[in-house]
């Protein structure tokens, strides 16, 4: 049991390293913002007016807590474990993404940065971060590859309604990686007076820990729910992993008890066609965006293109702490095709009359598999990070072209 | 003394500044790519920083990103660019080469593997644009005192970054000359005046400034200010404009002989 050596709660160490993994791997322009910003955030996570700020934000405005959903027809449905889902699609947006913008929208906004970025894949966090940016009067510009601008149009109309730019990016292949590129390459030109806002627990420190700080929340609500609702904590927690920020946000508060915690990865068309997004399942270690880990990478060290029908698990990186828990076996990785995705889409329509993301819907598909195998006193959580309205046009025209 | 040590003292000799050539390896193919660098060599570059193609260049504008691609496309790979610089060698280019790179290229070829073969190539420098100072060692540890690890420092960095950057430095510092990426923009020599002052107040090695640097009157106005001028995108724009042209080589190299002269 590698893990037994390792305080996972003390984690990352001064360089930002995660048992070996994550670091702040830019080049020398960035280095002294990510600086500054370790500070700010070292600063105003202790100070308790932020804090009070944040949580009623989090709590009138985000709509937290979420409810922690006892899901009776699919835990009828599995047959195993019974199954609770953590409703992150009930926050205001639709998904996780906002409790993170909201974190750094005020940190920007108390380190006197009057403008901010942001990359997304999905859509997601582009649209949490303009929606931020309206309510925390920002500027706000949004790199988005051109692919994923396509795909995900209705998210692309929302962000221009709350006043922020969606600036296109054709470079590669035009998804979140490029997008990611993009606004970086931004950043480095605007940086003194920019406040980039990073989507996922990735990015090169202190973003891994910060974003995993603003998502905890996730994991803390949880807590509390089940010992209420059940008066013990649960045997399983399930959550999909793209660069892995709602994952983090749910394991990391039960990170040093005893809980299996297990990440779903996007296996695409099938591991064996390459067209995936197993990253930590079948990358190798590298240095991409800033931190190292687990990355897509062809033997020369070029990055490679990752791909999921969900386009926020369509990221050939991931973040640094995931490598860490899977590298000490802390958590478990497991990987859900395009198709059993679907299914898990349409089955959860149907069964609960909740439209999941595409990207939670890795995790219904993981989850129900585990669950079934699991004993009926037996506890499993999984977290539905984000709804599926965002999806539904793109989902149709697949199941249309399928049939 | 290494080659690049040798090469700041002859020119300060010679009341000279040094131009330092940055070229993607392997753009527009491997072939092409090894007369480009023959003959940009030999038409005046003091350095030659050998780019390595990285499929996600951050730090670089779109003249070295689409040079990277091209020369990704055309099967480049960190091994081959190695290959690149013994050839160079072996056409008896004797002037100092840095290896330009990203870390991830060096992570998969192995990073102990790299320093030997990177030494055993010809390389008297490396530098690693997202290996900052404090992971440096990461690679350092791995290198043989001949080839320098070379440190970059930026507008932003603060003065007490930039005096533990300055102290452990070895063969010259790079010195980015405004926030941004590579290439583009107008060269604004007021606040890089400024910036090489207080780099002087921790070092006596030669100082080099690139990004945005692209024509004759830039590396006039920088050589009063330091000993090397980078020049990187206005050398990669040519082959981006003439890439299938016969000439390409010859080109590339008028290019260097027009710098050259500035730097005298």
């Amino acid at each position: 049991m590698k893990n037994r050596e390792i305080d996972f709660s003390a984690m990352p160490d001064d360089l930002g390293l995660f048992a070996g993994f994550g670091g702040k791997y830019v080049g020398e322009t960035l280095i002294e913002a990510t600086n500054e910003l370790d500070a700010a955030r070292k600063k105003y996570m202790q100070d308790e007016d932020f804090l009070a700020e944040l949580g009623d934000l989090l709590k009138n405005y985000v709509g937290r807590p979420t409810s922690l959903y006892y899901a009776t027809g699919l835990t009828k449905l599995a047959g195993g474990a019974k199954i609770y889902l953590k409703r992150e699609d009930l926050c205001h947006t639709g998904a996780h993404k906002i409790n993170n913008t909201i974190g750094q929208g005020l940190l920007a906004k108390k380190m006197g940065k009057k403008s901010v970025i942001a990359e997304t894949g999905a859509g997601q966090h582009g649209v949490a971060t303009a929606i931020t940016a309206a309510l925390l009067d920002l500027e706000c510009k949004v790199f988005m590859g051109v692919e994923d601008i396509k795909r995900q149009q209705p998210n692309v109309e929302r962000m221009k309604l709350a006043g922020a730019e969606v600036v296109p990016v054709d470079s590669g292949t035009g998804t979140l990686k490029d997008a990611m590129n993009a606004a970086i390459r931004y950043w480095s030109g605007a940086v003194e007076h920019t406040f980039y806002i990073i989507g996922s627990v990735a990015g090169p420190h202190p973003y891994p820990v910060m974003v995993r700080d603003f998502q905890k929340v996730i994991g803390i609500e949880t807590k509390k729910q089940i010992l209420k609702a059940e008066g013990r904590l649960p045997d399983t927690i399930v959550a999909c992993v793209g660069g892995g920020s709602n994952a983090m946000g749910i394991f990391y508060p039960f990170i040093c008890d005893e809980v299996e915690l297990i990440g779903v990865e996007a296996a695409g068309f099938g591991i064996e066609t390459g067209k995936h997004a197993v990253t930590l399942g079948q990358g190798k270690i590298g240095v991409l965006h800033g931190s190292k880990s687990y990355v897509l990478q062809n033997q020369d060290g070029q990055i490679q293109e990752a791909h999921s029908v969900s386009a926020g698990l369509d990221y050939p990186g991931v973040g640094p702490e995931h490598s860490m828990l899977k590298e000490t076996a802390r958590a478990k990785y497991v990987s859900i095709t395009d198709d059993q995705a679907l299914e898990a889409f349409k089955m959860l329509c149907k069964t609960e009359g909740i439209i999941p993301a595409l990207e939670s819907s890795h995790a219904i598909a993981a989850g129900m598999e585990i669950a079934s195998k699991m004993n009926k006193d037996q506890i499993m959580i999984i977290n539905l990070s984000g709804r599926g309205d965002k999806d539904l046009s793109h989902v149709l025209q697949v199941l249309k072209s399928k049939e | 003394m290494n080659r690049l040590e040798n090469k700041f003292e002859e020119l300060k000799k010679l009341g000279q500044k040094a131009l330092v050539g940055y070229l993607t390896a392997g753009d527009p193919d491997i072939e092409t790519s090894k007369k480009i660098l023959v003959q940009a060599c030999k038409a005046g570059l003091d350095v030659l920083e050998l780019g390595v193609a990285f499929s996600d260049p951050v730090s670089d504008g779109p003249v070295i990103q689409k040079a990277a691609h091209r020369a990704i496309a055309n099967g480049i790979t960190l091994e081959k660019t190695l290959g690149i610089l013994k050839y160079i060698r072996q056409e008896e280019i004797d002037i100092p080469v840095v290896i330009f790179s990203y870390y991830n290229p060096i992570i998969a070829y192995g990073i102990e593997r790299f320093a030997n073969d990177a030494k055993a190539a010809g390389a008297d420098g490396v530098l690693v644009v997202d290996l900052p100072f404090e992971h440096s060692n990461e690679l350092d540890d791995f290198l043989d005192d001949s080839i320098a690890l070379i440190p970059l420092v930026a507008p932003t960095t603060g003065e007490i970054r930039m005096k533990k950057i300055c102290e452990a430095a070895k063969g010259f510092i790079y010195m980015i000359s405004r926030v941004g990426v590579t290439g583009g923009g107008k060269l604004d020599v007021k606040p890089i005046a400024e910036h090489v002052a207080m780099v002087r107040k921790f070092t006596d090695k030669p100082v080099s400034v690139g990004f945005g640097v692209s024509t004759a009157d830039d590396v006039k106005a920088l050589g009063s200010m330091v000993e090397g001028i980078v020049v990187g995108s206005a050398f990669v724009r040519i082959i981006e404009e003439n890439g299938h042209s016969h000439a390409i080589a010859t080109m590339v190299a008028a290019k260097v002989s027009e710098l050259k002269e500035a730097t005298k």
